[in-house]
């Protein structure tokens, strides 16, 4: 068997694979976070526990209302989302004309304040959350084994990810969005509604946290920290793609998660650190991001 | 006020005729110290304080005219932290003994200072053998279990049936090298062989890395040296992977029923672990569950943990009677000199090195269609006898 670096390359590709799919998990998040600081200039620290939540509310649509995987999917986004719109309206508009300090404050602080009720109520140990049947199995790739769902996490989230950067950077819509970030002002002039429209835009970045927190349910623990492990991971994704950018979010989550999963192969130790690693260096070199422009 | 509070404790102290002679303050005071918020709420956590409060009602303490007060705190699995509050409840809230502190950290940290000030502290929920060994101290008793019996229930009986190659995924800290240390040893010693390790940051969310680094090494039993939820989530991923089926054993070497609970039968049948303690032993088992229950106004049946500190609060109040004293050094070896009894773990006894003795179980997760009701989650597969159970005396390093 060829060997790279004294490691079958079987393996290598087993362990690459593995990457895309973890890599899945950081651009679905931190496209989301992209989403908001882009387009509301505000650091929703609130990300991981509206991750959580999104696990935690499919779990309980399975367990009280006895509704299947597919019907979470298409359900907990808008209702995650939609509390998410809540606390944009009622708390975040607040701050919009004050320094992102506050803004950053505000949502840790609720991250907080998420985290611990549903620990109160669920405790840490985690709950169990099954596959869908039709997703459950495998099949054997000859250099690894894979299971579907891991294939389907996959495909689901490059087809969000391209579909969101589409809908902002090609669409009707998406320039209406892009030029309210601008200049609020001139856009409202014309007739636009621009806090409905930021309204919205702040519920759908937290849709699409909720959205990861289904897809995250089968594999990882449904758990009140699940959130906050992943969270700093994925802001630092978001640091090195560059603050904002859309699609520097999305690759630099996929090329990192590969990064991560070679880490586990050569130096397991090392795989918690390793993007931290990364970011100092890319931000010694370009602060502003791989992907980010200087404002 | 004070004058009162004064005559309250004569007339106590002359009810119970001698027996307050020597309490402090005429007040028995126990402190619950454990992880009431974290990594480890639910396997101790407010249950342990239920559990200890139970225990004072089981003993009949109103009865016997003894006052004992319970209070409790968290330590947040910081050392730092366990010895202020170990400092301030032996100094200033005149606490006599502090029980449960799961955490191997903090464990070792509070026997040195109950040791210093000669107070007592009795373990359930921590897992470093050290406790005994080379930390054993003349005012600790570690009560529930331990890194060397877990090791040697579940890894000598895996080897026995056949398992001889193990592959390790091991948490990157303390407690985990200690328990891959100690299952290794055991897996040597009957013969088998250890075909690699790997090991893992703790709190690491995803582990298809390893798993597939652990099948890729075609060892029959993954040994997993990690806990909490790093446990879960390598045996979610595990069965996910198809490792199971193709072959390979999980062999849990820290497992608790509320991990099982986390998982759901699906995901952990056929899992093999050793516990001191299930709900479902045995009629006294199953009653005193009931009642647990009841008392926590709540779903989560008790873990091992949580047992243990109802036994040990039992004994120790026992052994306060009878050598009417709570002094800590006094009462410990009190403690050490009567044999215990107790429902949960039978009747038992403690070493000189503070060792308490009682036998373990070797369960295996059941398939879901064999669970009939709530947390009928175990088949026990063997029972190890006490004085098997654990580390032999002249093996652990203590100077007792």
């Amino acid at each position: 068997m060829t060997e790279i670096f004294g490691v079958p390359t079987q393996a290598l590709f087993g362990q690459l694979l593995i990457g895309l799919i973890n890599g899945s998990f950081y651009a679905l998040l931190s496209l989301g976070l992209a989403v908001i600081f882009g387009l509301l200039n505000i650091i929703n620290f609130t990300h991981g526990a509206q991750y959580m939540m999104g696990a935690f509310v499919a779990y309980l649509l399975g367990s009280k209302l006895g509704l299947g995987y597919w019907w979470s999917l298409l359900l907990v986004p808008p209702i995650v989302g939609a509390t998410g719109m809540l606390i944009e309206r009622l708390m975040l508009s607040k701050l919009y004309k004050l320094d992102h300090l506050y803004g950053l404050l505000l949502t840790f602080g609720l991250a907080l304040i998420i985290q611990g009720l549903f620990r109160n109520e669920f405790g840490t140990s985690g709950l169990p959350f099954s596959m869908p049947a039709e997703l459950s199995g495998g099949r054997n790739l000859g250099f690894m084994f894979l299971p579907n769902y891991r294939g389907w996490v996959i495909v689901a989230s490059l087809v969000i990810c391209l579909g969101t950067w589409f809908v902002i950077e090609k669409t009707k819509l998406g320039s209406y969005l892009r030029a309210a970030t601008e200049n609020p002002a001139l856009v409202q002039a014309f007739g636009i509604n621009v806090p409905r429209m930021i309204t919205l835009t702040y519920g759908f970045g937290v849709a699409l946290a909720a959205l990861a927190g289904v897809m995250a349910a089968p594999i990882y623990q449904v758990s009140p920290q699940m959130g906050a492990d992943l969270i700093i991971v994925v802001f630092a994704v978001v640091v090195i793609g560059g603050m904002g950018s859309i699609l520097g979010s999305i690759l630099t989550g996929f090329g990192l998660g590969i990064v991560e999963g070679l880490t586990k192969v050569f130096y397991p130790e090392a795989s918690n650190t390793v993007i931290f690693v990364i970011m100092a260096i890319v931000l010694a070199a370009k602060p502003a991001g791989l992907f980010g422009t200087q404002k | 006020m004070k004058l009162k509070r004064t005559l309250l404790a004569v007339a106590i102290a002359a009810m119970a005729g001698t027996v307050n002679a020597q309490i402090s303050d005429g007040v028995i005071k126990i402190g619950v110290m454990n992880d009431m918020a974290s990594l480890y709420v639910d396997i101790a956590g407010p249950g342990s304080v239920v559990a200890a409060r139970m225990a004072v009602e089981d003993f009949g303490a109103a009865q016997k005219g003894m006052k004992v007060e319970i209070i409790s705190a968290d330590h947040q699995n910081k050392p730092d932290v366990g010895s202020q509050i170990a400092n301030q409840w032996f100094d200033v809230d005149k606490v006599d003994a502090i029980f449960d502190v799961p955490t191997s950290s903090v464990a070792l940290a509070i026997a040195e200072i109950a040791k210093k000030k000669g107070k007592a502290f009795i373990n359930s929920g921590a897992a470093s053998s050290d406790l005994t060994g080379k930390a054993c101290s003349p005012n600790t008793i570690h009560w529930t279990y331990d890194t060397w019996m877990l090791a040697n229930g579940t890894g000598s009986a895996i080897v026995k049936t056949g398992g001889d190659t193990w592959f390790f995924i091991t948490a990157d800290y303390a407690f985990g090298h200690a328990l891959e240390r100690d299952t290794e040893a055991v897996v040597l010693k009957g013969g088998g062989k250890v075909l690699g390790k790997v090991r893992h940051p703790l709190n690491a969310q995803d582990f298809s890395s390893f798993l597939l680094q652990a099948q890729a090494s075609k060892a029959k039993v993954i040994g997993l040296a990690n806990a909490g939820g790093d446990t879960i989530n390598s045996i979610k991923q595990a069965s996910e992977f198809g490792i199971t089926k193709g072959g390979q054993s999980l062999a849990g070497m820290l497992v608790f029923i509320s991990d099982i609970h986390g998982l759901g039968l699906e995901k952990a049948q056929g899992l093999i672990f050793t516990e001191t303690f299930y709900w479902d032993l045995n009629d006294q088992t199953r009653a005193w569950t009931k009642r647990f229950l009841a008392a926590s106004k709540g779903t989560k049946y008790p873990t091992m943990v949580q047992a243990g500190v109802y036994a040990s609060v039992l004994h120790y109040l026992k052994a306060v009677e009878a050598g009417k004293t709570d002094d800590g050094t006094r009462t410990i070896a009190q403690m050490k000199a009567m044999p215990t009894d107790d429902p949960l773990f039978g009747k038992g006894s403690i070493r000189k090195d503070g060792r308490k003795l009682h036998p373990a179980y070797l369960v295996e997760v059941k398939k879901p269609s064999e669970s009939k009701g709530p947390y009928d989650y175990y088949k026990v597969r063997a029972t190890i006898p006490a004085d098997q159970a654990f580390r032999p005396e002249k093996d652990g390093g203590c100077n007792l």
